[in-house]
C-alpha cells in the first residue's frame, strides 16, 4: 500500500484545541501515514515540556458547561477571576473520567509512531522563547521547510 | 468466537486510544496471528472497520460480548 501524507498546522494553545492535532496525527500514523505536525505562535504551547494549557468558557458559547451553566450563566460572569481555572480543571477531570488520553500521552503517542513535530523558528524568535522549554526530538524551521512536506500531501489540515 | 494469539484490553479508553494499543499490539505480532481487542468506546466499532480497511489487518470478526465490543483482528 502505498504510503499517505498529512501535514498539520497547529495554530492554537489552549486545552480543548491542543487535542485535534495530536489525535489526527497519531491517529492517521496508526493508519500507516507518514505525517507532519507544524505547530506555530501560540500552537507552540503544545511542544512545551510543561503543559500549561488552559480552556476558557470566555468567547466560547459552544462550551457546554457543569450544572447547565451554559443556559443561564450571564456571560460577563465568565469573565470572573478564577472561571478559566475552574473551567480548566473540570474539563480535565471530565476527561479523565471518559477515558480521553492526556495529551502528554497523545504527544509521545506521536513520537513514538515517529510523526515529525515541527516548531516555527520565527515564532520562537518572536516571542523569546527558549529552546530548552521544549521537548526533546522536534525540528525548529520555517514555512519553506513546511511547504516542501505540504506540497506532496494527500491531506493538508490548518487547526 | 474464533481462536486468537494475543488479547488486548481496551475498556474504557476512548478514541482514538483503541486504535493506538491495537497498532502497537499488531507490531509486535507475526502475520498471520490474530489479535482480539475488546473496547467500550461505541465509536471503535466503525473505527476497527476502518482501520483495518486502510491498513491491510483482516477484520475476521466485530460484535458485542457483555455490553462489550470485541474484534478480531489479523495481522497481514
Amino acid at each position: 500500500m502505498e504510503e499517505k501524507k498529512l501535514a498539520i498546522i497547529a495554530t492554537k494553545g489552549t486545552l480543548d484545541w491542543a487535542y485535534p492535532p495530536f489525535i489526527l496525527a497519531s491517529t492517521a500514523a496508526a493508519l500507516g501515514y507518514e505525517t507532519e505536525v507544524f505547530f506555530t505562535f501560540y500552537g507552540l504551547q503544545l511542544l512545551k515540556k510543561q503543559l500549561n494549557l488552559k480552556v476558557s468558557p470566555l468567547g466560547n458559547p459552544g462550551m457546554p458547561m457543569p450544572m447547565g451553566m451554559d443556559k443561564w450563566f450571564p456571560i460577563l460572569l465568565t469573565a470572573l477571576p478564577g472561571m478559566e481555572a475552574m473551567m480548566t480543571a473540570m474539563m480535565k477531570k471530565k476527561m479523565a473520567d471518559k477515558g480521553v488520553a492526556s495529551l502528554e500521552e497523545l504527544r509521545e503517542l506521536c513520537q513514538e509512531a515517529e510523526v515529525r513535530l515541527i516548531a516555527c523558528q520565527m515564532t520562537v524568535d518572536l516571542f523569546d522563547m527558549d529552546a530548552n522549554d521544549f521537548i526533546d526530538g522536534i525540528e525548529f524551521a520555517g514555512a519553506a521547510r513546511f511547504f516542501e512536506f505540504a506540497g506532496e500531501s494527500d491531506i493538508c489540515l490548518y487547526i | 468466537m474464533a481462536n486468537f494469539d494475543e488479547e488486548l484490553d481496551a475498556s474504557g479508553l476512548n478514541c482514538p486510544l483503541p486504535i493506538l494499543r491495537a497498532k502497537k499490539a499488531l507490531a509486535g505480532m507475526d502475520s498471520g496471528k490474530v489479535l482480539r481487542i475488546v473496547a467500550t468506546d461505541p465509536g471503535s466499532v466503525k473505527d476497527f472497520e476502518a482501520f483495518a480497511k486502510q491498513t491491510g489487518n483482516e477484520l475476521l470478526e466485530s460484535g458485542e460480548e457483555g455490553g462489550k465490543f470485541v474484534f478480531l483482528i489479523k495481522k497481514a
